[in-house]
């Protein structure tokens, strides 16, 4: 039962991951003069959007979303359009977050709104796809003792990864490096990722070596 | 011998600023000088060389040149002249360089590139010392032996036009001058326009003989729009176009003199090289125009030359005796096309001042190898007169006179280079003295740790036990024989060998009784577990995730400080830190709130209860008698919300305090709040804005005081608001007659009286609740009363566009104390932290960094007729450390309350812990530029921060002996 819920969650994991690379990969055969730092945001687009498509595909597939109790139309579409007001809602307050860390307000929102929607479809949606668009449900997850799955923990941690990853990828802007990828916002979205990427390695790796003290509540 | 907390870290504070002034000693060399006040004089001028007796002719060379134009151009950097885009910015000069008769030369400035240093460097020829930058900032009246001094006392007749800078530090040197200040950086065209509208009519006239011009726009160009800017290239034209008119003018008027005239084109930068960062050398181009210069056939490429270098070749063109403190040697192209004799006449000069100042600031001179050569040298060239005097034309004289230039060359080189290493050599003694002494404060602190944050918060140091045992007098004895065998040895020249013995003797008693208290300390520290190993798996030492942000945030910052940009940028870091110490207060606050709530529909689970319940009773007998709402008019169920909406309304505040002063160094030309508020057009809302702050902070700091000092505090609020009125830089609502703009001396001193009632109040009731009643309100309402009292001080201080600083500090202090740290139940430790940090981001947001040029002089003048010292300074430090002040302040004021309602021990653990935030930066960063004090940076960068470290624990021990003070009061529990 365990093994194979972590066998299920590892293999999501590396569907996801791999699309990351794919996405990194592909624009790069399609468009000339291609390069992560030169065209940023297209590399940006390209990964947020494979991400979503690749989270969304895999969670719809494997079921792990919240069975909806009613299967009428109209429910589904509101869910659909709540989901996406939630991302962008998240879009907005990432956005927000990072003007308050200092970055310009006015010059370069493009490229500050773009990480954040890097940021949301690393995060919010994987927790739209897993949970719903349910406030509680969220709150219950990120308090403290508050998972009641496998999928759960994975959730705490890619999100507290991706999250992490953002955060460390801020500092070496300072630096006097001059470097192409010190360019706001490239550390942070390259750290993003990355954090992203390790979160997805270590989720299963964790739940493995912590299986013995990891008592979910509603199991 | 058992101490309280607060002693242990005022005294440990104490001991670390002893030890941090000697490392300065040590660090910060004397600068090179033979004296400050003497001058060359031209009847002291060496006579010729002549080997034998005979007539030899001790009279000064003659003048090569008969007029001197000067032309300063800040920020000119060499690739403007020489670089591929030279023909497109400057094509005159280009052609000039290229085809006429002219020198040209990339010349090397060094750091410190302030204003007023450059101009000193370039006038005396000496290199200014890193301290002379310090001592100097309202710089004064240059007394030091100077060009200028032996122009006019040698009669000339100087002109000059540009920075007024020039205009201070020679007040009676020109004939003629028109400052312009260079306060103004957003007007780049008025700033020379009023320098070049002069030369029409003075390059006409005959009555001068050197024409000083300083150009400042480039530069302000530089700070306004960056390094890449559009408008550099018309300025460049300018410029070029002011070249073409002078020199048309010189030549017109060359037929007519008997000496050819000589224009010196020099680019200069200041502060900050257009907005780049300050590399360790300075690369500016020198352009030499004259006639007396051979033609040039085609673009060479320019030699490099110091900076310094200038000031000698000036002298000895113009027949001028060299300054006394120029470490420069001159260019031996300029006197290429005199007779060899005169080359060598010159070089001789240039020698033997350089050698007389090598003599009188280094102790073994003689074996210097400069000094050797230089000897050698003048011995030859004295052969070489004797043959010359006689008559002797052949090719082997010239060729002998040609090997005499060279070894003057070579001996003037390695004289020069002497004089520069002297400024670059450490007194390694004191500095490992000093640095011991840190280190093992440190430790002291450290181990006392747990100690100090007990209940008790008194810290026994085994100081009995140290000074008895056998390890201690070893240590002594050894120490004693080290230092006497360092400063009995040849060549010591170290500070601390040339302290009084007593002094020293007993710093090294001292030292080792420290020593051995640390190691009977630590092996107590080592023992206990082996007794009871219960006692220290049982304490809650489980950090939770704002304790791992706090801790983690520490130590990463000090380790952050190892590099030159972290160091330059530190507001970045704090910024960073303190906006996720905010998220995580936020998380901290919604988990409570939240969680509750789930509590009580669920019922408690598992681990959760006990912690919560340990919570909730103190949470219950906490809440009526110190009821810190009811002031405030709050319900209970509003207070959820405006707990939840403090800390994102903070986050809002720190990130337009961001923008009001942008600092730092790579991001320091962007506009901010700040300069659009002063730039004169919005002065409307800069009186707006500082009124409304002003408003505010009356309404935040009059809660608590009593009726009197609500009174005066209103007054001298208003008292405020009317100095920066009458000192022009606000608008006054009900009066409009434009009166002469007054200093509003009257106006501040009017504040400065009620800032003394205020305070006076406050330690009046202060000192009766401590010896009379010890009344717990009565004390509270001094601490306030004090604070409320520096507070309008600062507000006095504070420039009007900072005023918003000031507001916004109280108000995130008095929302955070109300809704997060007395709610959420912090204890004082983390309190403490978190007001360091708020304190470090505010000493930044009030647009300070760590470049001695941000710090504010124009404070020192508040309220005085005059420059005096001593207030001078107290009021420049005061408002330059107003944020972590306030802070602090404001952390006594929370912790005394804090102390008479909860923890008895809060004001101890607060001392300790802020001692403890101030040491390990500290020692850690005089560690780090013992390591890196040859780093390229260690002059631009990492000084001028470890002065800033220095001051700031001043400040800190002086905040400590405050807390000490208010700790040793009987506390309402013992009375
Ligand atoms: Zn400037
Ligand atoms: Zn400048």
């Amino acid at each position: 039962m365990w093994d194979t819920e972590i066998r299920g969650m590892a293999s999501a994991h590396a569907i996801i991951a791999s699309s990351v690379f794919m996405a990194t990969i592909l624009p790069a055969i399609l468009l000339e003069k291609f390069s992560v730092y030169g065209m940023h945001l297209v590399w940006l687009y390209s990964v947020a959007g494979s991400v979503a498509v690749v989270n969304i595909a895999v969670f719809w597939l494997l079921g792990i979303s919240p069975p909806t109790k009613r299967h009428t139309l109209s429910y589904k579409i509101s869910r659909l359009v709540r989901s996406c007001l939630y991302f962008l809602l998240s879009c907005l307050f990432f956005h927000t977050v990072v003007v308050l860390y200092g970055a310009p307000l006015l010059e370069s929102a493009l490229e500050t709104f773009s990480l954040a929607v890097l940021l949301s479809s690393m995060t919010t949606l994987r927790c739209l796809c897993m949970l719903g668009p349910n406030v509680q449900a969220w709150i219950r997850v990120f308090s403290r003792d508050g998972a009641m799955s496998v999928w759960d923990t994975s959730l705490q941690i890619t999100t507290g990864c991706s999250v992490l990853g953002a955060w460390l990828g801020a500092f070496p802007i300072p630096l006097d490096w001059d470097r192409p990828w010190q360019v706001w916002p490239i550390s942070c979205t390259l750290g993003t990722t990355v954090g992203f990427l390790t979160g997805l390695l270590l989720a299963p790796v964790w739940i493995h070596c912590h299986r013995k003290q990891l008592i979910y509540k509603s199991k | 011998m058992k101490v309280s907390s607060s002693v242990f870290a005022s005294f440990c504070l104490i001991f670390e600023l002893l030890g941090l002034a000697l490392f300065l000693r040590g660090f910060f060399p004397v600068p090179v000088k033979s004296s400050f006040s003497s001058k060359n004089k031209l009847s002291d001028l060496p006579a010729e060389p002549l080997a034998g007796n005979g007539p030899n002719s001790s009279k000064v060379p003659p003048p090569l040149f008969k007029r001197v134009v000067i032309v300063l151009i800040d920020a000119l950097r060499e690739d403007f002249v020489f670089g591929p885009n030279g023909k497109k910015y400057m094509p005159y000069t280009r052609h000039l360089v290229e085809r006429g008769s002219t020198h040209s030369f990339v010349a090397k400035a060094r750091p410190p590139t302030v204003t007023m240093p450059r101009i000193k460097a370039l006038t005396t020829g000496s290199i200014p010392g890193f301290i002379d930058v310090v001592m100097n900032l309202n710089s004064p009246a240059l007394h030091e032996d100077n060009l200028l001094w032996q122009a006019k006392t040698a009669g000339k007749r100087i002109v000059f036009y540009g920075d007024d800078t020039w205009v201070k530090l020679f007040p009676k040197h020109f004939m003629e001058y028109d400052g312009t200040t260079s306060f103004f950086v957003s007007d780049y065209t008025e700033v020379d326009n009023n320098v070049t509208r002069h030369l029409d009519s003075t390059l006409k006239r005959d009555d001068w003989d050197m024409l000083i011009l300083h150009y400042l726009g480039l530069d302000h160009i530089g700070h306004i729009s960056g390094p890449h800017s559009s408008l550099i290239g018309p300025k460049l034209l300018e410029m070029d176009d002011v070249l073409k008119k002078i020199h048309a003018a010189l030549i017109s008027k060359e037929a007519e003199g008997t000496l050819p005239n000589l224009l010196v084109r020099l680019g200069d930068q200041r502060s900050t090289p257009a907005g780049a960062r300050p590399s360790p050398e300075i690369n500016t181009p020198l352009v030499l125009i004259s006639p007396a210069f051979k033609r040039k056939a085609g673009m060479e490429k320019p030699s490099v030359v110091e900076q310094v270098d200038l000031a000698p070749t000036l002298s000895l063109s113009l027949g001028l005796p060299i300054s006394q403190n120029s470490v420069g040697r001159l260019i031996p192209a300029v006197f290429e096309e005199t007779s060899l004799r005169e080359q060598l006449r010159v070089l001789h000069l240039n020698g033997y001042q350089l050698s007389c100042l090598l003599r009188d600031s280094t102790l073994a001179y003689q074996k210097e190898e400069g000094y050797e050569l230089f000897r050698v040298a003048e011995k030859s060239h004295g052969n070489w007169m004797k043959l010359y005097l006689e008559g002797n034309t052949s090719e082997t004289l010239s060729n002998m006179g040609r090997k005499v230039l060279r070894q003057y060359i070579d001996a003037l080189k390695a004289m020069s280079s002497a004089l520069s290493r002297q400024l670059g050599k450490y007194d390694m003694y004191s500095m490992v003295v000093g640095t011991v002494l840190l280190v093992q404060m440190l430790l002291l602190l450290l181990l006392a740790m747990p100690e100090a944050l007990s209940g008790a918060a008194v810290v026994d140091v085994p100081v009995g036990v140290a000074l008895t045992s056998l390890p201690f007098y070893l240590l002594c004895l050894l120490c004693a024989a080290l230092h006497v065998a360092l400063c009995t040895s040849a060549s010591a020249s170290c500070y601390f060998c040339g302290l009084p013995w007593a002094l020293v003797f007993a710093a090294i008693a001292c030292s080792a009784a420290l020593a051995c208290a640390l190691v009977t300390m630590a092996a107590r520290r080592l023992a206990p577990p082996t007794k009871s190993p219960s006692k220290v798996s049982s304490p809650g030492w489980e950090l939770s995730e704002l304790d791992m942000l706090l801790l983690l945030g520490t130590v990463g910052h000090t380790l952050s400080l190892g590099a030159s940009s972290f160091v330059e940028e530190e507001h970045q870091s704090w910024y960073f830190l303190l906006n996720t110490l905010c998220l995580a207060v936020f998380q901290d606050v919604c988990r409570k709130y939240f969680r509750e709530r789930r509590r009580a529909s669920q019922g408690g689970a598992g681990g959760d209860s006990d912690d919560e319940e340990q919570l909730l009773p103190s949470c219950k007998a906490a809440g009526p008698d110190t009821s810190p709402l009811a002031d405030l008019g709050v319900s209970r169920g509003s207070e959820k919300w405006l707990a939840l909406a403090t800390p994102p309304l903070t986050l809002a505040c720190c990130r337009l305090l961001r923008s009001l002063n942008q600092t730092g160094i790579q991001w320091a030309h962007l506009p901010d709040l700040s300069h659009w508020l002063n730039s004169g057009d919005h002065k409307v809302v800069l009186s707006l804005l500082s009124m409304a702050s002003l408003a505010l902070v009356f309404v935040l700091v009059q809660r608590r005081c009593s009726a009197v000092s609500k009174i005066a505090l209103a007054l001298g609020l208003l008292g405020v608001y009317s100095y920066r009125a009458a000192a022009g830089s606000v608008l006054f609502p009900w009066q409009h007659s434009s009166r002469a703009a007054s200093k509003g001396t009257m106006e501040a001193r009017f504040v400065y009286v009620f800032v003394l009632g205020i305070l006076f109040t406050g330690a009046k009731d202060l000192l009766h609740s401590q010896l009379v009643s010890a009344e717990a309100r009565l004390r509270g309402r001094g601490l306030w009363e004090v604070y409320s009292g520096v507070v309008l001080l600062i507000a006095l201080l504070l420039r009007p566009h900072n005023l918003p600083t000031l507001a916004c500090c109280l108000l995130v202090q008095s929302l955070m104390a109300q809704f997060i740290w007395k709610r959420l139940h912090y204890d004082a430790a983390q309190t403490t932290i978190m007001h360091y940090w708020f304190g470090q981001a505010f000493f930044y947001f009030q647009g300070n960094s760590n470049n001695i040029a941000t710090v504010d002089i124009s404070v020192g003048f508040v309220g005085l007729e005059s420059y005096v010292e001593a207030p001078a300074i107290f009021l420049t430090a005061l408002s330059s450390y107003a944020g972590p002040l306030l802070w602090a302040c404001h952390l006594v004021c929370y912790l005394s309350s804090e102390r008479d309602s909860r923890s008895s021990a809060a004001l101890g653990h607060g001392c300790y812990c802020f001692a403890l935030l101030r040491s390990v930066p500290a020692v850690f960063y005089v560690l780090l530029v013992t390591a890196l004090r040859y780093h390229l940076f260690i002059w631009s960068v990492f000084s001028p921060k470890l002065l800033y470290e220095a001051m700031h624990t001043l400040v800190t021990a002086l905040i400590c002996i405050f807390f000490t003070f208010m700790d040793q009061s009987p506390s309402p529990s013992r009375a």
